[in-house]
């Protein structure tokens, strides 16, 4: 019962791809954005740091993948491992920088360090093409077989097995011994390293793993459009991934996949139908939910069934 | 159970909030045009401005064209996110069925969707994007806007003759901006000047204070200014404030920074400021007047700029295309209608180029006078029939 539980969203997802088959892009959009969604989820919700700069290891994997791609390396799925790996080493060099300054002063350093690379990231328009975006990325079929379409058969496939492997290792993460030490440093930083829990270094890892994965959305997001641009940097990215993670439901990883979901399919619907005033309309849809439904639509949904 | 019961009702929503699919686009006689434009955030006035003047044009000239009724499919990419407008240059085309593609605000955006306009075979009409290099992106590519270099060329050779020997360059950090740097530079020092300092501004969140004051360090004869349509009020209150005027530096500029969506509260300050451009609300001819008019039934308190003169020629050319074509889908067929085509716009004479499918048209040399209690551009100088690339 429980392994068919865990099983629907994935059902659903593949049924997506069968029943919406014109809107593929939306749906490798979501996919994607549930990605860095997970990606903040095993750091704010599991480990307890709180950042606002996340967008920095997004935009790292996004220019990695794309610009690999551009200098005639299109092979996309190497391409995703090395976004992976610049982007966990960008999380280990910054993850102790982060986690010395404290709660409050470590959100600056985030907000700091992704402001850093996005005014970088716009000054070396050599290598990333600036404020134009990164021009002529060509990306090679997936495994030599599926080239990306007009359609986004491929792209959004694709993504979804990316954030299906990935996810399954997220839960074997957080549920490891590792992934609880975790959770016991949210609750007791200091319980925690009395129990002998090397604190800092378990933070940095955690940093890490999810600078990882927020590379591996980037990546994504530059090999299904075959485009990169400062946006993938910017403050908005960051903060509209809290937005859909804490929409979710912190601390679950299927809350960070619902978040994401609800997020992106608002944002469009909404655009969609009125291109002029739908921030207006998307702000107060943000605020009804966030009052009505503490603990996210995960958090909404357990009240439900209790009912 | 959670997991169950959300996913459902994730995917009910889906359903609900996308409408439902294909069956009604089954019909020929709808040609589909998907409008891309900056509808919110920093750039939404240009979105505005080209929006009106479609539905202007298919106001004052019917919705039928070659016996197809064009339909407007609007999104909004908020002008500062070139992977959204290429998702909905995707989602349009794939989804909507669209059979052209217009719009594009800035560069960037426009840049973004071209790979989608080639591989989809549909005619990508670019309404204000400028820099030289974006037709050469798509075969599908058509432009109805005008170029930097165009504007620029004619501006620094007015100042050469004019009295201006050096001359500082202050641009917004893009393509169009470095396009505008690099034509004023070739131009002014072929005629005869200097230039003496090349300063780029950011595109996003610029301040305009520290450059201005460089430049009154600098001290040259003339400044010239290109910043993307919106932000000419904001350069130009702080070249007020900071003296600049007084320091005897003479602003000029192309048209983009006096543009007539915003000049009127500009104020005093930019009265006597010389800038090139193709088009003004003050041209005076019947073509212009018509427009006007037919502006000003949709948007009643706004007047049109440079960008709705693009938006609604960019719409002129799609019917038109149409019209020569009998109503073709077919994304070649129409280009190759379009190429070479000629018309009396509300800003002149203008032609599609052939084989660049860009844009060959009046510049003018305009000042900035009050007429009637109005700040308007009032053309004294034209230089016929300028080449995008020149």
């Amino acid at each position: 019962m429980r392994a068919l539980l865990h099983g629907l969203p994935w059902v659903a997802a593949v049924g997506a791809y069968f029943a919406f088959p014109e809107f593929l892009p939306l749906l490798s959009g979501i996919a994607i954005a549930a990605l860095f969604a997970l990606s903040l989820d095993i750091l704010v919700g599991y480990a307890g740091v709180v950042t606002l700069g996340h967008a920095a290891f997004f935009g790292l994997g996004a220019y990695t993948a794309g610009i690999l791609a551009q200098q005639g390396w299109g092979e996309p799925i190497s391409g995703l491992l090395l976004a992976m790996g610049a982007a966990a080493l960008l999380g280990a060099v910054t993850a102790p920088l982060v986690l010395r300054a404290g709660d409050l002063a470590g959100l600056m350093v985030t907000l700091g360090i992704s402001l850093m690379l996005y005014e970088a990231a716009n000054k070396a328009a050599f290598v990333t093409g600036g404020a134009d975006g990164l021009q002529g990325v060509e990306v090679w079929p997936v495994l030599g077989i599926w080239r990306f379409d007009l359609w986004g058969r491929t792209a959004y496939l694709y993504s979804l097995a990316v954030l299906f492997l990935l996810f399954l290792l997220a839960m074997l993460i957080v549920r490891s011994p590792f992934g609880l030490s975790l959770r016991g440093i949210r609750g007791n930083a200091r319980r925690a390293a009395a129990l002998g829990v090397p604190v800092k270094r378990r933070l940095a890892a955690a940093y890490a793993i999810a600078a990882a994965y927020a590379g591996a959305a980037g990546a994504l997001l530059a090999q299904t459009t075959q485009f990169a641009s400062l946006d993938a940097l910017s403050f908005q990215r960051s903060a509209e991934g809290l937005l859909m993670l804490v929409l979710g439901g912190l601390g679950s990883l299927y809350g960070a996949l619902l978040g994401a979901t609800a997020f992106t399919l608002a944002h469009h619907a909404l655009s969609e139908a009125s291109p002029q005033f739908w921030q207006f309309w998307f702000g107060v849809a943000l605020v009804v939910v966030a009052l009505a439904g503490r603990g996210g639509l995960v958090g909404l949904g357990r009240r439900l069934l209790r009912r | 159970m959670t997991h169950l019961t959300l996913t459902r009702r994730g995917l009910g929503a889906v359903a609900l909030a996308l409408g439902a699919p294909s069956v009604a686009r089954a019909q020929s006689g709808v040609f589909r045009i998907g409008l891309i434009l900056p509808m919110t955030g920093p750039f939404a006035s240009t979105g505005r401005q080209i929006e009106a003047a479609v539905r202007a044009y298919l106001r004052q000239h019917g919705e039928s064209f070659g016996g197809r009724r064009v339909e407007i499919l609007l999104r909004d990419d908020t002008g500062t996110q070139p992977d959204v407008t290429r998702r909905l240059a995707q989602e349009l085309v794939v989804r909507e069925r669209v059979k052209a593609l217009a719009g594009f605000g800035l560069t960037p955006l426009a840049l973004a969707a071209a790979p989608i306009a080639t591989e989809a075979k549909v005619p990508m009409v670019v309404m204000a994007a400028a820099t030289s290099i974006i037709p050469s992106r798509s075969p599908f590519i058509l432009r109805t806007s005008f170029t930097l270099p165009q504007a620029t060329k004619p501006m620094a050779q007015w100042a050469a003759r004019n009295g201006i020997r050096s001359a500082v360059t202050m641009v917004t950090d893009y393509a169009p901006g470095l396009d505008a740097e690099k034509a004023f530079k070739e131009q002014f020092t072929a005629d005869g000047g200097q230039v003496t300092a090349e300063l780029r501004t950011p595109l996003r969140n610029p301040d305009y204070a520290p450059f201005l004051q460089r430049v009154r360090d600098a001290a040259p004869q003339g400044l010239f200014i290109f910043v993307p349509s919106g932000e000419g009020a904001a350069v130009m209150k702080q070249f007020a404030e900071r003296g600049l005027a007084q320091a005897g530096v003479r602003p000029i500029g192309t048209g983009d920074v006096l543009d007539d969506d915003i000049l009127n509260d500009m104020g005093d300050p930019v009265l006597g400021m010389v800038t090139a451009h193709h088009y003004s609300a003050a041209h005076d001819s019947a073509e212009n007047r018509a427009f006007l008019e037919a502006f000003r039934g949709i948007a009643p308190n706004a007047r049109p700029n440079f960008m709705a003169a693009g938006g609604y020629d960019g719409v002129h050319l799609i019917a038109e295309m149409l019209k020569r074509t009998g109503g073709s889908d077919d994304g070649e067929k129409l280009v190759a209608a379009a190429k070479g085509l000629s018309w009396t716009s509300p800003r002149g004479p203008v032609t599609i180029e052939a084989d660049t499918r860009d844009i060959r048209q009046d510049m003018y040399i305009r000042r900035a006078e009050r007429r009637d209690g109005q700040i308007w551009n009032i053309e004294f100088d034209t230089i016929a029939q300028v080449r995008p690339n020149i």
